[in-house]
């Protein structure tokens, strides 16, 4: 019933659709340098109109996440594990757009066609340079590595939340649980059944 | 903690087994793309190794180290336009950016010690669309796949103590992939030619034209010379850059000019094997004419940050199932980001103190 225990919907989708999208583009890159196969070219050719896709999805969801600002974490997290999530989800924003720009960046530096498929180009953002293309090309490869870095500490994260702590944190990007009341740490005294035999609680953390 | 909303923090050694074995199925499996776990398999950067191994040149090419830049048009007329609907064959000029090099890692070799010269050329389109080609002085690709390419590098390595490849190894080499026949078979006579300009060089790797209905058209290029031997100066006694010499005085008589052929594959010609040539009976077209107005040192002039990547291409031409094709993209493309790492001095680059870097 109480939806700001959970993303927005769309929020939501946004974020599985990305998810996928930012895992593909990780594992299409990282392969595709390496590769001497027909794949070189094919993960090439996804690889930019990708890119373009992943920084749009990026602004769109962006701009949801200032509409609909995401739900609180739990009250009792350690502090230092608040920051960490919220800095994680500042990286992750960050990333998902400045590496797109930067790639865009130095394929112009390259001298590259910047192609998004068939005859469809962007242009160029830079003029061509090979010093400025090498310093963009490390960038890319570095703040790559950057955020699979963070999306595998993202994911143990909200495995931790799910399996360990067990709280609402997962959910609220999954399925959440609108469907059960409220839990009685709100504060009003929950009406309960008379016979319920009061147990020795901690004093509810403010909501 | 005994909120009984929820049940308190899991101290099951299972569930931290369970996000333990995720987080690092996924790097492992990230590892493995990158061929960082692999070290058998064949990759860009373990062919740009295998090219280097014989000295690292900072700020180099990692073969065709050795080049000059060169800048003129080619002028379409029109007669391929049918087959590809790249608008570089339509009647009329597009602008170029070429190289002429000579294959290998060492950018002081004497012009004499091969006998191949290559000729690259980047085609600037309208609307950011490229076309780059990379062609050779050959008839034919020693080998046909990345795989026999990198034990062919392996093979003629260098020893270390004579500066020459082991004879023995090279040789098991040439006696385990016979279809190194015809290169072999060419190598023997071919010399090396006194002048870039009278040389033909060829795309080797097949290619597909695609024309406006969509049709697909496999083809093969190669630039012919419209200048004989005779015409030049010829290599002057003692000088190892006789080559840029002698372009240099040739053009300073006016444009060299070369014919683009392009070869239409007839059905059942192989695109996927470079060792191969079609017959000799395949319909050819003269495309136009590539006329080369001026040259300009490599290290200051405008190919020296030019990748000839051959799998860039507009719109109407496309590679064909060539498998050293993707190799090549892959394979230029670290040597690319290392030359350019050199000459930007990023950290963990090869130091580039050689003196003669930019000579």
């Amino acid at each position: 019933m109480n939806t700001t225990n959970a993303f927005h919907p769309l929020a939501r989708a946004l974020h599985w659709i990305m998810a996928v999208l930012v895992l593909a583009m990780l594992f299409i890159g990282v392969g595709m340098v390496s590769t001497v196969s027909g794949k070189h070219t094919w993960l090439l050719a996804i690889h930019k109109p990708l890119g373009a896709a992943i920084f749009v999805l990026a602004l769109i969801r962006l701009a949801v996440r200032l509409r609909f600002p995401p739900p609180p974490l739990p009250a009792d997290m350690p502090l230092l594990m608040q920051f960490v999530a919220h800095a994680s989800h500042w990286v992750l924003y960050a990333l998902m757009l400045t590496l797109p720009l930067v790639g865009w960046a130095m394929l112009s530096a390259g001298g590259y066609p910047i192609s998004l498929g068939g005859s469809l180009h962007l242009p160029p953002l830079l003029a061509a340079n090979g010093e400025t293309f090498a310093w963009l090309r490390e960038a890319h490869r570095y703040l790559a590595y950057l955020l699979f870095l963070t999306v595998l500490g993202h994911m143990g994260a909200a495995l931790y939340h799910g399996l360990i702590r067990r709280d609402d944190v997962l959910p609220s990007m999954t399925f959440p649980r609108h469907s059960r009341p409220e839990p009685p740490r709100i504060v009003e005294p929950a009406p309960m059944p008379a016979e319920a035999e009061p147990t020795a609680i901690e004093p509810p953390s403010q909501e | 903690m005994t909120d009984p909303s929820r049940p308190p923090p899991s101290r099951q050694p299972w569930r931290w087994a369970v996000i333990g074995l995720a987080v690092t199925a996924l790097a492992a499996a990230f590892a493995y793309v990158a061929g960082w776990i692999t070290p058998q398999r064949v990759t860009s950067h373990r062919i740009v190794d295998a090219l280097q191994a014989g000295g690292i040149h900072p700020g180099f090419r990692r073969n065709h180290a050795k080049g000059v830049c060169v800048a003129g048009y080619f002028e379409s007329n029109g007669a391929a336009a049918a087959y590809s609907k790249a608008s570089v064959f339509a009647s009329g000029r597009t602008p170029f950016v070429g190289r002429f090099a000579l294959p290998g890692g060492n950018p002081y070799a004497p012009d004499s010690s091969v006998p191949i010269r290559s000729f690259a050329l980047r085609f600037s389109l309208p609307n950011g669309e490229q076309w780059r080609t990379g062609m050779n002085s050959m008839p034919v690709f020693p080998v046909a796949t990345p795989q026999a390419f990198y034990e062919q590098l392996v093979a003629t390595r260098p020893d270390p103590a004579t500066g020459k490849p082991d004879p023995k190894r090279a040789g098991a080499f040439f006696a385990a992939h016979p279809e190194t026949g015809a290169f072999l078979a060419w190598v023997k006579t071919a010399k090396p030619s006194a002048s870039y300009v009278t040389e033909t060089y060829e795309a080797l790797n097949a290619f597909y034209f695609v024309d406006a209905m969509g049709k697909r058209h496999p083809v093969r290029w190669k630039v012919t010379p419209e200048a004989s031997d005779d015409a030049g100066t010829g290599p002057q006694a003692g000088d190892p850059d006789y080559l840029a010499h002698d372009l240099q005085q040739r053009l300073a008589q006016g444009p060299q000019r070369w014919h683009l052929r392009v070869t239409l594959g007839a059905p059942g010609d192989p695109t996927n094997d470079a060792t191969k040539v079609w017959p000799a009976d395949r319909h050819v077209i003269d495309a136009g004419t590539l006329v080369i107005e001026s040259e300009q040192p490599q290290d200051s002039g405008p190919c020296r940050d030019v990748n000839y990547d051959p799998t860039i291409l507009p719109s109407g031409i496309e590679i064909s199932d060539d498998p050293l094709l993707p190799a090549r993209s892959s394979a230029y493309a670290d040597s690319y980001l290392r030359r350019t790492s050199e000459e930007a001095h990023v950290p963990g680059a090869a130091h580039a103190t050689s003196p003669s870097e930019h000579p």
